[in-house]
């Protein structure tokens, strides 16, 4: 997964449309920290833990926010794999492969900034690619709102030191043989 | 089995057990997983009416992480297994899970018969070309050139075996690759396996993060197929042949009849058959 190239493979067509990427978007992002959560319990790694769960919640609540947006309207009902993604996964879905049990709380923040990221500029090409109106205020909005969140983001990962190159050593490590 | 009120929508999460998976954080199993529950979702098959069917080694565990029937049988057996239960339950969906040790190697024999029998099954092969659970011994789609290996230093000397040419020539009936990274695409693809009559044979790469780091990587060098899948065994065949096994998707869609046996016209009840095995 691009570090910050995220656009749909097609024109966004209309509001409805622009809000049922906007939700799955967020669904996902919701699953995988849930599950990276997960993974980091089962193997103890707890602070790491915490976090992929707080920003879980907080996924949670852009949801909330989208689905009012929502409210009232008919949004197209697609499949997963229907979402024309430029990678085939959601912007802010997180690279599954970067996880790792000893990895600190800042790579945790460093892999959601990754995402959001991916999901302004997502909304941003969207912004770029559309002559409808509607489309263009409620994405620009979204660029808006994703830059808030990789600014609050940053600003979560300046409170913990960046870990040093050999953070993933391990003096009892699975790889080696008894 | 859980109890969902009639007339919402399955949803991936309502086929997740709650049990947490023990996979190495970045592993891509975890990927498949997601996977399988969106493809159940995307067909809405009720968790009762699936049976996941599996051998030994990580990605075997799969069973125990869905809320469907599920079996985590004997090392390289899983096919056998899951062809019994076809043939005794043809109304479920059935797939089998593993990896490419139990699959290829402990369970080779059982993969080339299968596909010469071709059940109405799925197999779901999490190919990472590494015994992870062993820490990390070659298996049968080790590159020869792979030295990192404790009992293959020098690499493993022999040709990586070739999954999918060897199930076209075998008798498969649906024939795909994917990647653990794609997630939703892989989805679509067991949908399409899982709906496809007769033996459905997936080979996803799902690295082993753990034994094969440099797997990580993967993502990068896989070409999504734009051609569509053929029906033609010999331009599947050259298809297959010619990949450098990096071609994802579904690359061969057969016509064959599933295998199903004809029912006796008698069915015994258990009571009569435990009769038998009174000693």
């Amino acid at each position: 997964m691009s570090d910050t190239i995220s656009s749909p493979k097609h024109t966004i067509g209309s509001a409805e449309e622009l809000l049922a990427y906007s939700l799955a978007l967020e669904s996902e992002a919701v699953d995988r920290f849930n599950d990276l959560a997960d993974q980091m319990e089962i193997h103890h790694n707890y602070e790491v833990a915490d976090l992929f769960r707080k920003l879980a919640k907080i996924e949670g609540i852009h949801i909330d926010n989208v689905s009012k947006a929502a409210q009232g309207k008919q949004l197209p009902s697609l499949m997963v794999w229907e979402f024309e993604w430029e990678d085939g996964e959601s912007p802010e879905g997180g690279s599954m492969e970067e996880a790792h049990y000893l990895m600190q709380p800042w790579h945790a923040i460093e892999m959601a900034m990754k995402g959001e990221k991916r999901a302004v500029a997502f909304f941003r090409h969207v912004a770029e690619t559309t002559r409808d109106d509607k489309i263009l205020k409620m994405a620009l909005e979204l660029v808006e709102e994703e830059e808030e969140h990789v600014a609050l983001l940053q600003n979560w990962q300046d409170r913990y030191p960046k870990p040093d190159d050999n953070w993933d050593d391990d003096l009892d490590s699975p790889t080696v043989l008894e | 089995m859980m109890d969902k009120p009639l007339n919402i929508p399955m949803q991936p999460k309502d086929y997740k057990s709650g049990v947490k998976p023990v996979w190495c954080p970045g592993c891509g199993d975890f990927g498949v997983l997601g996977s399988t529950t969106k493809a159940l979702a995307g067909l809405q098959i009720a968790p009762e009416n699936a049976a996941i069917i599996s051998g030994i080694g990580c990605s075997s565990r799969m069973p125990t992480y869905l809320s469907t029937y599920g079996f985590h049988g004997v090392h390289g057996r899983a096919l056998s297994v899951a062809t019994g239960l076809k043939i005794a339950r043809p109304d479920l969906a059935v797939i089998a899970t593993g990896g490419d040790g139990d699959g290829f190697s402990i369970g080779g024999n059982h993969f080339l018969h299968t596909c010469r029998r071709n059940p109405d099954i799925t197999y779901i092969v999490m190919d990472n070309q590494v015994y992870g659970m062993t820490k990390g011994q070659a298996s049968p789609t080790t590159e020869t050139s792979w030295q990192k290996g404790k009992l293959t230093p020098d690499g493993t000397g022999v040709n990586p075996f070739q999954p999918l040419v060897i199930a076209l020539a075998s008798g498969a009936n649906f024939i795909a690759r994917c990647s653990s990274s794609d997630s939703n695409g892989t989805a679509r693809v067991l949908m399409e396996a899982i709906r496809h009559p007769g033996f459905s044979v997936v080979q996803v790469l799902s690295p082993c993060v753990t034994f094969r780091p440099e797997q990580r990587d993967w993502k990068n060098t896989l070409i999504p197929t734009h051609k569509e899948a053929t029906s033609d065994i010999a331009v599947a065949a050259r298809r297959l042949m010619t990949d450098r096994g990096v071609h994802t998707g579904i690359l061969y869609m057969g016509e064959r009849p599933a295998y199903q046996p004809k029912r006796g016209s008698v069915i015994r009840s258990i009571a009569e058959i435990e009769e038998e095995f009174r000693v």
